[in-house]
């Protein structure tokens, strides 16, 4: 096939060393089915540089302890690991305060948090809760569960083919039994962009607060909560080089504290009698029981690690991945690019004639190739496609052009075995 | 690709593109449907069964080259058969496809559906290659619904 390379367009993409970036992740340096990793399934969840394994290594090797309820030299050292880490992400998403930082084990548990913290306690019957077509389902179960309870009415606002929301259409949803809006940033599934800042002052004209889903976006770009004016914005620590079972709920201060507790226990109260239980302030309030302390610590590292390298210059070398695959694969007769958003994140989802993405899946495997084969946790998005599924390729700042073409010429293998 | 050669092999490639006993039954009296959620494999599974045998079977639906493939040769197998050989038959395919069972060394009556012993190089793919054999046992048993995951 002839090249269609595009000269870098950005002094920053030329400047990236990705060869002393990937020397960073020790998992990049293995093979699978004798060839060499080529992993590409960072949306579903991203690789760990040596820095946060090291990181979560010290805690378990030196700190290790509970935190916040010892007075022993061990419990103080985890204790002020974990707060740092705290300052760490409220830097990171330009937070007021660290109080409004929770972690959570996840997007999904922090969309959860906040249902039931501030979506039982504040939406009745008769209310509107507005979510888009383009959720997956963890930005849109909890919310179900919520109206059932309720008697509440999940609202959605459309999309186009290209899979960016109709926004007259949502303004059109707005009024004012709307008491909620839940959005995902950057869609897993299509790798639109959402413009959440415009649609958050939309939903502010009517007071309602707005919950933006951050999984994808935090790894990929910078993110300030105030500029935003987020109400909420919850991330998942593992798809931004940080291990599993870590994440965030920022929140504003005064929706936090106006909130019910999410879960009951220890850490999150201030005084308990069998008569009556007192809440802890901020933070503490919002985290019942012992955390993923390690995890947590791992989080910050992996902040300290993006700051390290650079978050706009990763994020212009991605728009350049991205650019050069979408050109790629999408020349390939038969392929079809679901999800061409003018605005999107590296996120490649895409679909074969006739070849169902799960056998796409198994033969990239065969070649050391990382994808997602699947309904993305989405299956609303494939509705509206009218796919059972997509095969999805999605890049980091570790991987390479040279990936992507494996990538091109495997998929081609793949179009040759089905023809 | 030695191991995908033999998952992906031209018969099978073969009852993908054009599967056999691939409509609606329309004097069924028994039929199921299958869903795997986590690849989207849906497919409905007619039989007609008559004198405590399977008469006729046919199927419908959309999923992988590889539960396609099974579905469309898995009706090819069990039709005529009574229905205490077509279960039979779906355990000895599932005791190969999991690698439980030898095909060539131990005896079994799975003749050309030994093309799916591949499979048990491919763990993920193992629900693909017996949905349509699940679904199968639902609908001679009168369950409406088999999901597998």
């Amino acid at each position: 096939m002839a090249s269609i390379i595009d000269t870098p367009t950005t002094n920053a993409a030329t400047d990236w060393d990705v060869e002393r970036i990937r020397a960073d992740f020790p998992v990049l340096h293995q093979t699978v089915n004798g060839k060499p990793l080529i992993y590409l399934d960072n949306s579903a969840s991203s690789q760990v540089p040596q820095v946060v394994i090291d990181r979560g290594s010290v805690y378990i090797e030196q700190e290790h302890s509970n935190i916040h309820r010892g007075v022993h030299y061990l419990s103080q050292k985890a204790t002020t690991a974990y707060e740092g880490a705290r300052e760490k992400v409220k830097r990171f998403i330009s937070a007021r305060e660290s109080r409004e930082c929770i972690f959570v084990r996840g997007a999904t548990e922090g969309i959860n948090l906040v249902m039931y913290g501030y979506g039982r306690k504040f939406i009745g019957e008769g209310d509107e809760i507005v979510v888009s077509a383009m959720e997956h389902h963890a930005n849109i179960v909890p919310w179900q569960m919520l109206c059932e309870e309720k008697g509440a009415r999940l609202r959605v606002i459309p999309m186009n083919d290209a899979g960016e929301l109709l926004l007259d259409e949502y303004d059109g949803l707005l009024n004012e039994r709307t008491k909620f809006v839940s959005l995902i940033h950057v869609s897993n599934a299509l790798g639109t962009i959402n413009p959440v800042k415009e649609m958050i002052a939309q939903a502010h004209k009517y007071g309602v607060p707005v919950l933006i889903d951050g999984a994808q976006a935090a790894p990929h770009m910078p993110v300030d909560v105030q500029d935003l004016d987020a109400d909420f914005y919850v991330f998942s620590g593992h798809k931004m080089y940080a291990p599993t079972g870590s994440g965030i709920v920022y929140g504003k201060a005064a929706l936090l504290e106006k909130m019910n507790p999410f879960q009951g226990g220890g850490d999150m109260i201030k005084t308990v009698t069998f008569e009556k239980t007192t809440y802890a302030d901020l933070p503490n309030k919002l985290e019942a029981g012992t955390p993923a302390i390690a995890s947590q610590i791992g989080l910050g590292a992996a902040i300290d690690y993006l700051n390290s390298i650079g978050r706009e210059q990763a994020a212009a070398y991605e728009a350049e991945l991205l650019r050069y695959a979408t050109k790629r694969i999408s020349a390939i007769e038969g392929v079809r690019i679901i999800g061409t958003a003018k605005n999107k994140a590296s996120v490649l989802s895409f679909v074969i004639d006739d070849i169902h993405p799960h056998d796409i899946g198994t033969i990239l495997d065969q070649e050391g190739i990382a994808v997602r084969a699947g309904h993305h946790c989405a299956q609303p998005v494939m509705q509206f496609f009218k796919v059972p599924a997509t095969a999805r390729a999605s890049f980091a700042f570790y991987n390479t052009k040279e990936e992507i073409d494996v990538l091109a010429r495997t998929i081609e293998r793949v179009i040759e075995i089905f023809s | 690709m030695s191991e995908l050669s033999e998952l992906y092999q031209q018969v099978i490639l073969d009852h993908n593109k054009k599967p056999r006993n691939f409509r609606k039954l329309e004097n069924a009296n028994h039929t199921a449907e299958g869903y795997n959620p986590l690849c989207g494999d849906h497919l409905t599974i007619y039989v007609n069964v008559a004198d405590d045998a399977v008469q006729e079977i046919a199927f419908e639906g959309s999923g992988c080259a590889i539960s396609k493939a099974a579905a469309s040769m898995m009706t090819q197998a069990v039709k005529g058969k009574t229905r205490e050989q077509a279960e039979d038959l779906f355990k000895e395919f599932h005791l190969m496809v999991t690698g439980e069972l030898d095909e060539e060394a131990e005896g079994n009556s799975l003749g050309n559906l030994k093309i799916f012993a591949g499979v048990r190089d491919f763990p993920v793919r193992v629900k693909c290659a017996t949905l349509p054999w699940h679904t199968m046992h639902a609908a001679l048993n009168k369950e409406d619904r088999v999901s597998t995951e």
